[in-house]
């Protein structure tokens, strides 16, 4: 436990300190609220108010951003550039490494999430969300699934340069097809397929429906379904696959 | 005195590259010992294998009485790690990142004192992305000792090192061994490990070429040289007794007035056996 707590307080000080990481995977999500919301936050969309219906979409983007990207490029980075081969040759238990680092991502992503229904609320006159204690499970749930893919993708990644541009090349339309931004309707069908595969999608209609409807979390049993398959997926791969020294040694 | 290294008939391949072939040595608690040989000869495989970073194909290995491949992290408390290469968080402070490794450790080494010994006071509160390659190469050292480790490996730990910073490191390594504990260094520099390595291995293709202290590999070369110009022409003479064949050499030039260019007297180096073992064309 205090190797935990002094990894832990490690790891955030790298993450505030690694100023283009956090812009990218932290404050972008919330930048792209402001934009987003001075555009439509007035407006009806689907029923709703623009600004409450556009936070899930932006928690949606955070999490893959966040718990998935950011993570991803780290690890990746981190392991390339021979800095988790280090970490082996100390006492620092890789479970505790791990565990650390997770829990470095989900502080980053739900501080991401508080920020997004702030300014929604204070800036756009957004409601509070319908069930906050469904949200919040779903949040954990969402970022453990998508912290777990992160990890496991870095088994794909050879390589620090381009591991971030390959990444983005992933979840950035991923992002757009599973209605982070506008709603899924206006693309075609054959797109959509694509969204309805991964995770995504379903995490941002779990969050809707928490926020905006006021469902709980067992009223959704298909959407938490498929996002706990796919963080089950990725913590299996990730644990028979995970690399701690670079390709080449 | 305990061995704190054993390797016997050491194996590893990596497909169809031989790059360790029946490696045996042992390495006595407190002892410095260096291991040399030409790029590729399979110095970084070894102390890997010995680091427990990379798996072997046959051999016996005891570090620190256990075996690398299944140690864990009591044993790790045990041990100081600089690889060949690898960089670090380069957006912590020299301190920040010494006491980040260090904490990692039960009874670490203060910082400042560790600071101290690389010789990087005054960076200690810079960023690592700042620090020039050397002085990089330094914080690598550094982490290696954060632990009070017993047993250090180091991988070319002085590669990059500006001249003070190798006596620097010189020091330190020394001063390692006066506390009893124990080095395996690998070097490019022959000067280094002449003077650093209470023994050392010549490595070539993967299999030991020569072991032993410095002063008995030099001894087993031919004796002194004698090196002078003689109208453009360079001379060697080499001999097992320089005393007299100088006092001819120089008596003679004295009586017909010529002078000796460039006359150098050289006992051989550390530098001179490791060319004649390492030159040869390999079997
Ligand atoms: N991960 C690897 N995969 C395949 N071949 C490897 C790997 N690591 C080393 N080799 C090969 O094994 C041989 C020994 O390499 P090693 O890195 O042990 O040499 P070295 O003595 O440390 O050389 P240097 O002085 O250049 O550091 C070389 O032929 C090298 O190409
Ligand atoms: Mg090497």
């Amino acid at each position: 436990m205090r190797l935990f707590l002094h990894e832990l307080r490690g790891e955030l000080r790298l993450y505030v300190r690694s100023r283009e990481l956090a812009f990218f995977t932290f404050l972008l999500p919330i930048l792209f609220l402001v934009i987003l919301g001075s555009a439509y936050g007035d407006e009806e969309i689907e029923g709703h108010l623009g600004a409450d219906y556009l936070v899930s979409g932006m928690i949606g983007y955070g999490v893959a951003s966040t718990a998935f990207a950011g993570l991803a490029i780290v690890l990746v980075i981190r392991r390339e550039e021979g800095i988790l081969k280090r970490l082996r040759a100390t006492p620092l238990p890789a479970f505790t490494y791990i565990a650390a680092v997770l829990a470095t991502t989900m502080i980053a992503f739900l501080v991401g999430a508080v920020c997004i229904v702030a300014l929604a609320v204070t800036l756009f006159g957004g409601h509070f969300p319908k069930s906050p204690v469904s949200l919040a499970v779903a949040l954990v749930l969402g970022g453990a699934c998508f912290a777990a893919i992160g990890i496991g993708v870095t088994t794909f990644l050879h390589r620090s340069e381009g591991a971030s541009a390959a990444i983005n090349a992933v979840y950035i339309p991923l992002s757009f097809l599973s209605g982070a931004f506008f709603s899924q309707g206006g693309f075609p069908r054959f797109l959509t397929i694509a969204a309805d595969i991964f995770p995504l999608k379903y995490f941002i209609d779990l969050v809707a429906a928490i926020s905006l409807e006021g469902e709980q979390i067992w009223e959704r049993p298909v959407e938490v379904a498929v996002i706990a398959v796919w963080g089950l997926a990725g913590t299996a791969f990730a644990l028979r696959r995970f690399r701690w020294v670079p390709r080449e040694g | 005195m305990s061995r704190a290294v054993v390797v016997e008939g050491l194996e590893k391949a990596y497909g169809e590259v031989r790059a360790v072939r029946g490696v045996s040595f042992t390495i006595e608690t407190g002892e410095v010992f260096g291991l040399l040989g030409p790029n590729g000869a399979g110095k970084t495989t070894t102390v890997e294998i010995l680091e427990g970073y990379r798996t072997r194909d046959a051999g016996r290995i005891e570090v620190l009485g256990v075996d690398p491949a299944t140690a864990g992290s009591a044993w790790r408390e045990r041990i100081g790690v600089v690889l060949q290469s690898g960089s670090l968080y380069p957006q912590l402070t020299v301190v920040e990142i010494l006491r980040l490794f260090g904490g990692y450790y039960e009874r670490p080494r203060d910082v400042g004192e560790v600071i101290g010994i690389v010789g990087l006071e005054e960076k200690k509160d810079q960023r690592v992305h700042t620090l020039s390659g050397g002085q990089k190469r330094r914080l690598d050292l550094a982490i290696a000792l954060v632990g009070d480790p017993e047993l250090v490996f180091l991988d070319e730990p002085t590669t990059g090192f500006d001249p003070e910073a190798r006596r620097r490191a010189w020091d330190t390594i020394r001063s390692l061994r006066e506390l009893g504990k124990t080095t395996l260094l690998t070097t490019h520099y022959l000067d280094e490990a002449e003077r650093l390595c209470d023994r050392v291995a010549v490595l070539r293709d993967g299999k030991i070429a020569a072991l032993g202290r410095p002063a008995e590999l030099t001894g087993a070369l031919p004796p002194t040289e004698i090196r002078y110009r003689l109208d453009g022409q360079e001379v060697v003479v080499r001999t097992e007794e320089p005393t007299r064949v100088l006092n001819e050499l120089t008596a003679e030039a004295l009586r017909s007035g010529v002078e000796l260019e460039a006359l150098e007297v050289s006992r051989p180096s550390l530098e001179d056996v490791y060319l004649s073992l390492t030159q040869e064309s390999p079997r």
